[in-house]
């Protein structure tokens, strides 16, 4: 292996520069980039990335396609199993999925995998092929739940088969957690995600936005009234949780749920622009180390604040991918690890002015395989700030199954569904974060086009 | 796009909006509310429905002047359109998943203030419709900022109390609710509040003394409306609650109202500065002409 060249980096934006503004921190790879990193690729005779990719990609196909400067062909190969790249090119954890198992990452650097999926989706939105497909209608109607990454997969596949495919929104824009969770500077809306669901429309795929499916129009009006022969429930998890620890409700305490969708949804970073207010925070502690973490963290700072991370595990626990980690320490966010919030402490308005906490040691490995907190005992004490953001997690909005008979959820919320996305209730289906729990984007894409398979055969 | 249909001045800075959208209109029950959005630059505003009509496909709000996005709204004309409208949000008012013969036989009272009559319009309505005959408190600063009376008069027993004595009761709704109960010898099962936080927490106390359960319809800030973003959390018997999803309307004698009326004033310095700016630009349209 004498030909193993280094991993090409990618131009970024400077972390001074960047910490002050939303604009995208990583540029990408130009085509000198992207054909340099295809061709570190060995081109595994049984290539484990596809195996670690949760949907599949043929990725020394479309790697090799790059390779011959054949981009057109590397979408192609990509649209076979992925419908969003120039998304899951930017926010997948790459690190634990395709690149992750890269024969090269054993002894050098694996192949910049992600990077080379978003050259190509960023590719293909700027000189793909604009045509209106001529597809023709079976004449049977599909309604789809929520326009997140699992709702657009299924409207997509299914409109291919030639249903007339309806999805339904309940924000007044569309995207799901792409628009309203995920912040522009690690994925633009106009440029990008607007974009594919552009892809997605052209299809002949109709959008009908404001609509809270279980309040404006349910499950069994939809197919009793409507004439939709089925649904998909993509309806993500939207719930925030909180601790329940003392203090919570005090001003200046947020979920990340509601700081990021004032920044995303409501372009509150552009107070200029848009009437939404979010709270610039001067000390502003976040709770929780996963990737909505980091995005809340790193808005925060965008805004102005010192902004740190507070975190009951440690470095190597945080859930976040990697990258996300790596440029918020770039960007100079602080990390407050092993130590758990107690309480937030209010001054005698009512406002936010310290975070209690206590340290914590790591224990025993727990049902996760991740080794669990420990309290380190008296070790009390207070992070001086006037903002705190809960980023711990959220859950499925429970709307739609309690106004839909017979569609049963689990203990934890979630819609309880068959691997292909069949639920308990004849002819809805679901997938994505409202059957899983919070996941991933490229998960919910995968679940999103199983299920429009299972609503084929059971339509067909 | 959601076109206005009807648009009517109803007090000073008080406009009623009868908007176009059948979806809603199908959907909706006695409180509810809807959140809109006058321009895509706009803030999602949450508002109780006032009334809708299935038929014409209108779901009614009315809007009190508080802030920029209320005033970007209220400056629509009929025949304009606000960007988005969605709904209805929240849960219905309970009584109407009571039974209808246990229900004729309740004595209620609803307690509005200001711009808070309109909510009460329809639940007074729904239950009118139903051969049942409410009692109304309208309160106000003073008689020209009373609203609906015609209207609420035509549904449900209406008495009216002004702070300056200008129509009917002279002084706060707490103080004519006291009189009727104390003085008149009038009985109440349940009493629903709708106005202004602090209203409905001194009709609350009230209420409270006077041993008369109480259901407070509230008006937190939010964002989606969906329980997405906990904007709206409240702490109701000591447990958080969603306003949007689990209410708006709660247990008025369990509401920590005072923490309620702080969470609400979260963005004050924001909104004011946002006003000024606002106010100022207006000033400037006006010298170029």
């Amino acid at each position: 292996m004498a030909n193993i060249i280094s991993r090409t980096p990618v131009r970024e934006q400077e972390p001074a520069k960047r910490a002050a503004n939303f604009e995208e921190v990583c540029y990408g790879f130009n085509v000198e980039e992207a054909q340099r990193e295809a061709s570190r690729c060995l081109h595994c005779r049984n290539p484990r990335c596809v195996g670690a990719c949760p949907v599949g990609i043929q990725i020394p196909n479309f790697i090799a396609a790059i390779g011959e400067g054949d981009y057109a062909m590397a979408a192609q190969i990509i649209a076979e199993d992925s419908l969003l790249p120039s998304i899951c090119g930017r926010v997948c954890p790459q690190e634990s999925q395709c690149e992750g198992s890269c024969i090269l990452g054993v002894k050098h650097e694996p192949v910049a995998i992600g990077k080379l999926e978003r050259f190509v989706g960023d590719w293909q939105l700027e000189n793909g092929s604009k045509e209106v497909p001529e597809i023709e209608k079976n004449g049977k109607k599909v309604a789809v739940v929520g326009s997140g990454p699992a709702g657009l997969a299924c409207a997509a596949d299914l409109a291919k088969l030639g249903y007339e495919v309806t999805v339904f929104e309940a924000l007044h824009r569309l995207g799901g957690v792409l628009s309203y969770g995920i912040p522009e500077f690690r994925l633009p809306k106009e440029r990008i995600v607007e974009r594919e669901i552009e892809k997605v429309a052209r299809l002949g795929v109709k959008f009908e936005k404001n609509i809270i499916v279980g309040r404006t129009v349910t499950i069994d009006s939809l197919m009793d009234e409507e004439g939709f022969d089925a649904v998909f429930v993509g309806s993500g998890a939207g719930l925030p949780k909180f601790m329940g620890i003392e203090g919570e409700n005090l001003n200046g305490v947020f979920s990340a749920n509601e700081f990021l969708t004032r920044i995303n949804l409501m372009g509150a970073f552009a107070p200029e622009e848009n009437d939404t207010p979010v709270r610039r925070g001067q000390k502003v502690a976040v709770v929780g180390g996963g990737n909505v973490a980091m995005d809340a963290v790193r808005s925060a700072k965008r805004l102005g604040a010192d902004a740190y991370i507070v975190y009951r595990r440690s470095e190597a626990e945080l859930p976040a991918r990697v990258e996300e980690v790596h440029h918020a320490k770039e960007e100079g966010i602080q990390f407050a690890m092993l130590t758990n919030p107690v309480a937030v402490v209010g001054d005698e308005k009512g406002w936010v002015k310290a975070l209690r906490c206590v340290r914590m040691e790591l224990g025993e490995p727990d049902a996760s395989g991740r080794r669990s907190p420990v309290e380190v005992p008296g070790s009390e004490f207070e992070i001086e700030c006037d903002t705190v953001i809960m980023a711990l997690g959220t859950s499925p909005n429970p709307l739609i199954a309690s106004t839909t008979e017979g569609l049963e959820r689990n203990r934890r919320g979630c819609l309880v569904a068959t691997e292909e996305g069949a639920t308990t209730r004849k002819g809805v289906f679901a997938g994505g974060d409202a059957v899983t729990g919070a996941a991933t984007v490229i998960l919910a894409m995968g679940a999103g086009r199983k299920a429009a398979k299972a609503i084929h055969d059971y339509l067909k | 796009m959601y076109k206005i249909e009807r648009k009517v001045k109803l007090a000073e800075n008080i406009y009623l909006m009868d908007i176009y959208a059948p979806r809603v209109a199908k959907s909706a029950h006695p409180g509810q509310f809807i959140i809109l959005r006058s321009t895509k630059e706009g803030e999602r505003i949450p508002l109780t429905i006032s009334d809708y009509d299935i038929e014409r496909g209108t779901v009614q709000i009315v809007v009190q002047t508080l802030g920029v996005s209320t005033l970007k709204l209220a400056a629509l004309e009929e025949g304009e359109a606000v960007e988005d409208f969605a709904g209805p949000l929240g849960r219905p008012s309970e009584f109407i998943y009571e039974n209808l013969d246990e229900l004729k036989g309740k004595r209620l009272l609803f307690v509005a203030g200001g711009v808070g009559t309109a909510p009460v319009y329809p639940q007074v309505k729904w239950l009118h419709e139903r051969g049942i005959e409410a009692d109304v408190i309208i309160g106000a600063k003073t008689k020209d900022l009373l609203i609906l009376t015609d209207e609420m008069r035509s549904v449900g027993n209406l008495y009216i109390a002004t702070d300056d004595g200008s129509e009917g009761y002279h002084g706060m709704v707490t103080g004519l609710l006291k009189k009727l109960v104390q003085e008149d010898g009038k009985q109440y099962d349940t009493v629903i509040t709708i106005g202004p936080m602090i209203m409905m927490k001194f009709v609350a106390l009230a209420t409270k003394e006077l041993g008369i359960p109480t259901i407070a319809s509230l008006n937190s800030l939010m964002v989606d409306g969906t329980g997405m973003c906990g904007a709206c959390r409240v702490s109701v018997g000591g447990q958080t609650k969603f306003t949007c999803v689990d209410g708006p309307e709660f247990d008025a004698h369990q509401v920590d109202f005072d923490e309620a009326m702080r969470r609400s004033g979260q963005y004050r310095d924001e909104e004011q500065r946002r006003m000024e700016k606002y106010k100022d630009h207006r000033c400037r349209i006006g010298l170029d002409k």
